[in-house]
């Protein structure tokens, strides 16, 4: 939990696997026990790194899941139908394995509960894996803010850590879960199905005038329509903070 | 060498013992789409591609109708990027840049390649001519897209891949080497898969 | 694959970066030398899938920073980057 204000440079280190859960059909959380690992902020990243026999390598970035209070450091990757590295982290990866991983990094798309609110969290599928970190984190804190999460996901067993964002939404002080479901809906459902847009924002989102701390995460194409939407609503530029994931979300 | 992780592979096609696959890299089927930037869209009514002599002075220009209505051919090569992917029987249609600098009057020893969107490389003269590099505007029987570098790029299949500039607008004659953009940030100036060449120094 | 699809943020850049920098730069701010527009390295585009990480302004395009990376070294090639700011305790 403690957070280094200036450490050593990075480097590679060697994580061990404990457990592999399957969240949804495509998404898997890899739960590790990192030796020293110094403690991450929510809404940080890791680089993984794979390496096979013949010397060959391939390194991709995924956010940090767990919560800074949590005892292990958990990831959750979505298995990409092209992703070499993301297959085998889904698919092979098993417990007992080792992960080569570098991190934790990023200080510019964080949240503490002392930074103050209330948040807006806007999530295209795999881009709710930081923002979940933060509502962890936001759980675990004393005297919490506001908390929205708009969460985009195609059907509703795409959508990751459902049973616990119910149960976060259910408890007293919890954050309010809005789901939109893009491609396909259940029987009988009310919530939204479509993709996010101005005027979703515009039910869903913190007025401007509450002086709302927002991150963004997910593709490309939906954190810059969404950033500019919100912009476009009144919230600062610098209050908007943006992680892409580039063209399929991870 | 790093930790091996059990039982990964990668989505290499093919070992690498084929002969014409460069020192260090790995055969690939896809065509990975690289860039350093945003992709421009140039309309093909704004386009151009001009030769120039250093000075920037214009020697003859091309519209989008006189560049097609050049001879053109079509070429099937090897590509090798940097980035260690090698594509075996590429097939391009595209204008030779012997027939660009037909009846050009120059002592230019090097030419410098210049994009849509700022990206530069340079290359010998003679690694232009005689039928080693072309002006290329269709990749396996289409148009080229946008993000292979549509709607033309450079194609130097002998050198390394960064040196086929896409959105290519023209070429700079120059008397002297100069580096480009990926050349001033550390990679080699001449950039031969065969002899590895892709940093400066190597 | 759209192009610009593929377009990510200084967040991507910041395990590389890391290996250089001591302090931690997705949260340093970067001030462009082409439009004069100051932002937080994590919200300017990074161009990763190149020979090297392409981190651009995000208002003007103008390139501001370049990482590549041999076996043996890194190197940080300067563009249009004015000057790098990092805050106390970041």
């Amino acid at each position: 939990m403690a957070r280094a204000a200036i450490r050593g440079r990075l480097s590679w280190t060697l994580g061990d696997v404990v457990e592999v859960i399957d969240e949804t059909p495509r998404v898997r959380s890899i739960v590790l026990d990192v030796p020293e690992w110094p403690g991450h902020r929510a809404g940080q990243h890791v680089d993984v790194r794979l390496t096979a026999e013949d010397g060959y390598q391939a390194q991709r970035s995924y956010s940090i899941a767990s919560a800074p209070e949590d005892e292990r450091l958990s990831l959750t990757v979505e298995g990409l139908p092209d992703g070499e590295v993301s297959s085998y982290l889904v698919g092979e990866l098993r417990a007992g394995d080792k992960l080569e991983l570098r991190g934790p990094v990023g200080g510019y798309f964080v949240w503490e509960s002392g930074m103050g609110g209330p948040l807006l969290l806007v999530a295209g599928g795999s881009g709710v894996v930081p923002l979940m970190s933060m509502l962890r984190h936001r759980r675990a804190s004393v005297g919490s803010v506001g908390a929205r999460l708009v969460y985009s996901s195609r059907s509703l067993e795409d959508v990751i850590y459902r049973d616990e964002l119910e149960r976060l939404a259910s408890a007293e002080g919890g954050p309010e879960i809005l789901h939109t479901l893009t491609r396909s809906q259940p029987p009988g459902w009310t919530g939204y199905a479509r993709r996010v847009d101005a005027d979703m924002l515009r039910e869903t989102a913190w007025p401007a005038s509450s002086m709302p701390s927002a991150f963004v995460c997910g593709p490309t194409p939906f954190v810059e329509s969404v950033a500019a939407a919100l912009v476009l609503l009144g919230y600062p530029p610098t209050s908007v903070k943006t992680e892409r994931f580039g063209p399929t979300g991870g | 060498m790093a930790y091996v992780s059990r039982g990964f592979h990668g989505k290499r096609a093919k070992e690498r013992e084929d002969a014409r696959v460069p020192p260090g890299q790995y055969l690939t089927e896809d065509f990975p789409v690289l860039s350093a930037g945003p992709t421009p869209y140039t309309p093909l009514t704004d386009w151009s591609f001009t030769i120039e002599t250093e000075a920037g002075q214009e020697l003859k220009r091309w519209s989008w109708e006189a560049f097609r209505a050049l001879p053109s051919e079509e070429v099937r090569v090897d590509i090798s990027c940097v980035t260690k992917w090698t594509k075996l029987d590429t097939v391009w249609e595209g204008v030779a840049i012997d027939t660009l600098l037909e009846g050009i009057e120059h002592g230019a020893t090097h030419a410098m390649a210049f994009s849509d969107g700022d990206y530069t490389t340079n290359v010998p003269l003679e690694d232009l001519l005689d039928g080693k590099a072309w002006v290329a505007f269709g990749y396996d029987g289409s148009p080229l897209e946008p993000e292979h570098g549509g709607p033309a790029r450079l194609l130097v299949p002998h050198l390394y891949f960064w040196k086929s500039a896409k959105w290519v607008r023209g070429l700079r004659l120059m008397d002297h080497d100069e580096p480009g953009f990926w050349e001033s940030y550390g990679y080699h100036i001449y950039g031969d898969p065969w002899r590895e060449q892709r940093y400066a120094g190597d | 694959m759209d192009g610009d699809a593929m377009r990510l943020d200084g967040n991507a850049m910041a395990g590389m970066l890391g290996e250089v920098f001591v302090r931690e730069m997705t949260g340093a701010r970067v001030a462009c030398g082409g439009c004069g527009a100051v932002e937080p390295v994590g919200a300017e585009h990074a161009y990763t899938q190149a020979p090297g990480v392409v981190m651009r302004c995000c208002h003007c395009d103008s390139v501001l920073l370049v990482v590549t990376q041999t076996e043996e070294t890194y190197r940080v090639g300067l563009g249009r980057a004015r000057w790098l700011e990092f805050a106390e305790g970041a």
